[in-house]
Order: C-alpha cells, then structure tokens, then sequence
C-alpha cells in the first residue's frame, strides 16, 4: 500500500488535483480556503504547470473557461462570497460544454457572512448558481481521503460529460487535517485526446468554436435538448451514496460533509442506547441520491436530516420520501457546527415520539 | 484503547497547533489510530487565543469538531477560562501554572497544575514550553506512548533541526513525571 501522509483538506484537494493532471489554476484569496492557492502557487510551477491570482474571482473563473477550452485540465477555488462571483463563468462553461473543477469550501452566508464552515450553498450549487438551465456534478465529501478521491475523478467525469464538476466542501473538511493515501499522478499522455479544444489547427482541420452564444432560437433549443439528454445520462450513471446499519434502522439520518460526521457521531452514541438509528449519506448532491430515500421510506419510522443550513438538502429529501415517514429536521447556521450531543437529544426525543405514534399520535414536520 | 477527544488551547506563538499536530501524528501515523486534527483559523491566529482539536479512535472518527473535550491543555487564562467548562465530567485539565495563577474550579475532573514554561526555561529554551504541557496530556490520558511523540517530531522537524529533539523528548518527560507524581500524591490523599 502507498505511504499514509497527514494532510490538510485544502492541501489534499491540491494535491489530488495535480496528481490528476490539473495543469491550470486561477483563483482569488478567501478565507477559508487559501490554502489551495497557496499550494497551488508552489506545486503547479514544480510540474510545469500555470498558477495565477486574478485580479477577482470574475477573472479567475474565464481564465479557467480559457484554459479548458485550449484543453488543459482547469481548475479554480473559491468560498461563498467569491463562488458566488463565479456563477457567471459557470452558466457559461456548462453552456460551452467546458470541463473544469470548481471548489467551495463554504463559510457562513448570506453576503460576506463569516469565515466558519456552513452548508448555505447547497441550493446554488445543485439547483444552478447562474442562469440557465444547466446542471453540475456536485460532490460533497466528508473526510480529507474521500476528498482526494473524488478529486481525482473530477476530472474524468467533467471530461467524460465536458461539464463542469463542483466539490462542495466546507470549512471544517478544507481546515481539518487526517492521515490520508495520495493516488500515482496520472499519465498525462494517456488522457483522452480533446478534439473539440481550441489548440490551432495546424491547416489539417476545421477550426473548433468554443461558444455558448446561439441567436438562432430553433438551434438554442437544440442545444439545450442536448445539454438535456446529458444531464439525464449524468443522473442516471453518476448518483453516488453511503448507506449505515440500514437494515434495523428505525430512524434513518441523512447529513452530508460535515454535518454526516456530527451524525455519524450521534448514531453512534444512539446506537449504544439500544436506538435503531441508520444513515444515508449522499456522496452526490447533484445526481441527488432519491432511490434509496424511496426504497427505505417504506419501512422505516422518521427521518432526521442535519444541515448545517436553514434546511435546503430537505427539500430533495422530501422530493424522495414524500409522504410515506414523517421528516425531522435539526440544523445549526451562520457559521455554527450542530454537536453529536444535540443530535443524539434529537434522536431520542423522536424516538420517543416514534413510540408514541403507536398509539394513535401523529407525527412529522 | 477508548476513543479521546482533545482540546489544546493558548496565546498564538506558544505552539498550540504544534501540540495537536504532534499528538495527530503520533496516533494516527505512528500507532495506525484513527485521527482528525481540526485547527481555530481565524484573525486569533495572529495573537489572541488559538484551539485545535485531536479527535483519536479505534475504528472511525466522526465529528471532528468537539464541543464536550475528554481532555484539554490550556496554555493561558482565558483558554482556562473558555474550556474548564467545557471539559466532560471525570475527564483531564492541564493548567499552564505559570502562566495562570487562577485554580480550576471544578472538581469532577481532574486538574493538574504544569509549571510548563519555568520547566522550559529551566531546560534553557523557553519555547520547549508547548512539549511539557503535551508530555503532561499524552501520561494522564495515556492515548499513545510518549515515545510515539518522539518519533513524530523526527518528522515534523527538519533534519538540521533534529538536534533539538533530545531538549524536547526531556521536556516531555518532565511533564508526563510531573502527572506521575500528582497521581502518587492523589493515592496518598
């Protein structure tokens, strides 16, 4: 097995990008996230690569739409405030078709907010920041390794699907450091060949355009069946999820990043009280993971979703289970993390309903 | 092993992300544990009172953020002050007694007094303040071997700095002897 290092979120989501051919990165300073330029600055001179500061994040994101249409594999970083500045580039890219790697590790909004970690952008980033009917491939990890992972396959994904991919980290996953396995860095040369970046053409070709402009409506309309049909195909093969000690479960948590680790915690603690408590811990936001929300709201007793938000991953989680369990909902916001202990009150308290319910009451939100 | 979660806790300067890093790696890198190490980041990272976390298990690490510490260094006043309160009952408070002439007041736990930077300043580097204090925490918890610290410092420090490490493996010692002797004191009572 490869060597264990001890890394930091941010540090690692650099280093794995890297070690999966990211070869361009521009971005802008905000906290909670700097340490990702900051490395970046260093490696990316180390392996031939382009690191540069913009003058804002508005820059930073078309620099990225530049580089990835000349076919280098892009990235840029930011948190809520600056991503929030990035939302044009982005309806853009998805509307170019342009693969790249966007990063939020999300502090407290709305507006400047503050600088610790919140789960508020979960709307822009699933639901489309920018305008436009366009979708991304939201990942939203909850440990340093899982966030190496899949910022590994970040950017095959967006190259398979030339779309866009977001990480929707938070603050504590960006700051917190964990032994972690770095991935072998990636054959440049074996990287799937672009023909439709714009790298000259040598007078052997047609020039590719690189565009997300149709005047012509009947043609916008085409364009956007087959954004479509792409998206449906993304839904359909790329829904990722983690299911915990489902198969006693009376009450089923869901809770991703951050929030998934206070719940891992609090099932814990429930579970040694003799609770039936499972988790479904969406590894996706967008392809949101609907299926196994369906297929256990049939048997099992409440739902108990923990956001570090007002409570807007809910709203999927109600599209899934509708009216078949009754939905609890426990958050904390503005830059504070729910504690396993506050939870876990949560959990007995509806367990205790649940067993109530038995005799008549009813439940839910 | 049971699981630990651990707060470390002073001024900016006086090595508290040292400590958490150091106890990190010497659980999760050095005896294969389970770790996450969460930093304080904000502008108190320029002065004023910095906290990290070390949260240490056998099997999986949930939250890594701890609200209820089973262990807490403090390191300055108003670290005692924030985390006394904060520590779960029967669990471990080292006071930095010289530079906190306040006592603890709870006595559903247990509080021992580390005079950690005269112990330094004694060894002749001040700055070896920070290992005292650690050495202290690794013997009253006993999460990881103390000489699981000393391996890990081979890593944190650079080679030319490796000269250092016999100066802060004594500092550790002196720290966890001081636990040791508070505990022989505990019994005689």
């Amino acid at each position: 097995m490869a060597e264990q290092i001890l890394m930091k979120g941010n540090e690692a989501i650099a280093e794995a990008a890297i070690r999966a051919g990211c070869r361009f990165f521009a971005g802008y300073p905000i906290t909670p996230q700097n340490e990702i330029p900051e490395y970046m600055a260093k490696r990316l001179f180390e392996v031939g690569g382009t690191f540069i500061q913009a003058e804002s994040e508005v820059s930073a994101i078309n620099m990225v739409y530049g580089a990835a249409g000349a076919g280098t594999r892009a990235m840029t970083s930011s948190s809520s405030p600056g991503i929030s500045l990035k939302q044009e580039g982005i309806s853009y890219m998805a509307g170019a078709e342009l693969p790249a790697l966007v990063v939020n590790m999300v502090r407290a909004g709305p507006g400047l907010g503050g600088i610790q970690p919140a789960q508020g952008d979960y709307f822009q980033a699933t639901k489309g920041g920018g305008h436009g009917d366009y979708r991304l491939l939201v990942f939203v990890p909850a440990s340093v390794q899982e966030t190496i992972d899949l910022a590994g396959q970040a950017f095959e994904l967006a190259e398979r699907y030339r779309n866009p991919v977001m990480i929707l980290g938070d603050a504590v996953l960006g700051q917190m450091m964990e032994p972690v396995v770095l991935p072998e860095p990636a054959d440049l040369a074996k990287i799937p060949q672009k023909t439709w970046a714009t790298t000259g053409t040598g007078g052997t070709r047609r020039p590719n355009v690189i565009n997300s402009l149709y005047l012509d409506a009947e043609l916008c309309e085409k364009h956007n069946y087959k954004l479509q049909e792409k998206y449906r195909q993304m839904a359909e093969r790329e829904v990722r999820y983690e299911e915990i000690g489902l198969d006693d479960a009376e009450i089923v948590l869901t809770a991703y990043g951050t929030s998934a680790r206070v719940a891992i915690s609090a099932m814990k603690r429930a579970r040694s009280e003799g609770i039936k408590v499972g988790m479904i811990r969406p590894i996706t936001a967008w392809p949101f993971p609907y299926e196994p929300f369906r297929k256990t709201s049939e048997r099992v007793k409440a739902f108990l979703d923990i956001e570090m938000s007002a409570g807007q991953m809910i709203e999927d989680v109600r599209l899934a289970v509708q009216d078949r369990a009754p939905i609890f909902f426990f958050n904390r916001m503005g830059g504070m993390v729910p504690t396993p202990k506050a939870v876990l009150e949560e959990i007995r308290r509806i367990d205790h309903s649940v067993k109530g319910d038995k005799l008549g009451g009813r439940l839910g939100v | 092993m049971t699981d630990l979660e651990c707060v470390f806790a002073g001024f900016g300067g006086q090595g508290v992300m040292m400590m958490g890093q150091l106890l990190t790696y010497a659980a999760g890198m050095v005896e294969g544990k389970k770790v996450s190490y969460m930093p304080s980041y904000g502008p108190e990272m320029r002065g004023g009172t910095a906290n990290c976390t070390v949260v240490i298990a056998a099997e999986s690490v949930g939250s890594p953020v701890v609200t209820d510490p089973d262990a807490a260094v403090v390191m300055n006043q108003p670290s005692l002050e924030k985390f006394e309160p904060t520590v779960r009952e029967g669990g471990v408070l080292i006071v930095n007694s010289s530079l906190i002439g306040l006592k603890a007041k709870r006595n559903d736990i247990r509080v021992v007094y580390v005079p950690a930077n005269e112990i330094a300043v004694e060894l002749g580097n001040d700055r070896v303040a920070n290992m005292v204090a650690l050495g202290a925490l690794v013997e009253a918890t006993e999460v990881v071997k103390l000489d699981s610290i000393v391996e890990s410092l081979k890593k944190a420090l650079p080679p030319h700095r490796h000269n250092l490490i016999p100066l802060n493996k004594t500092a550790l010692d002196r720290g966890a002897e001081i636990v040791r002797r508070h505990a022989k004191e505990q019994v005689k009572d």
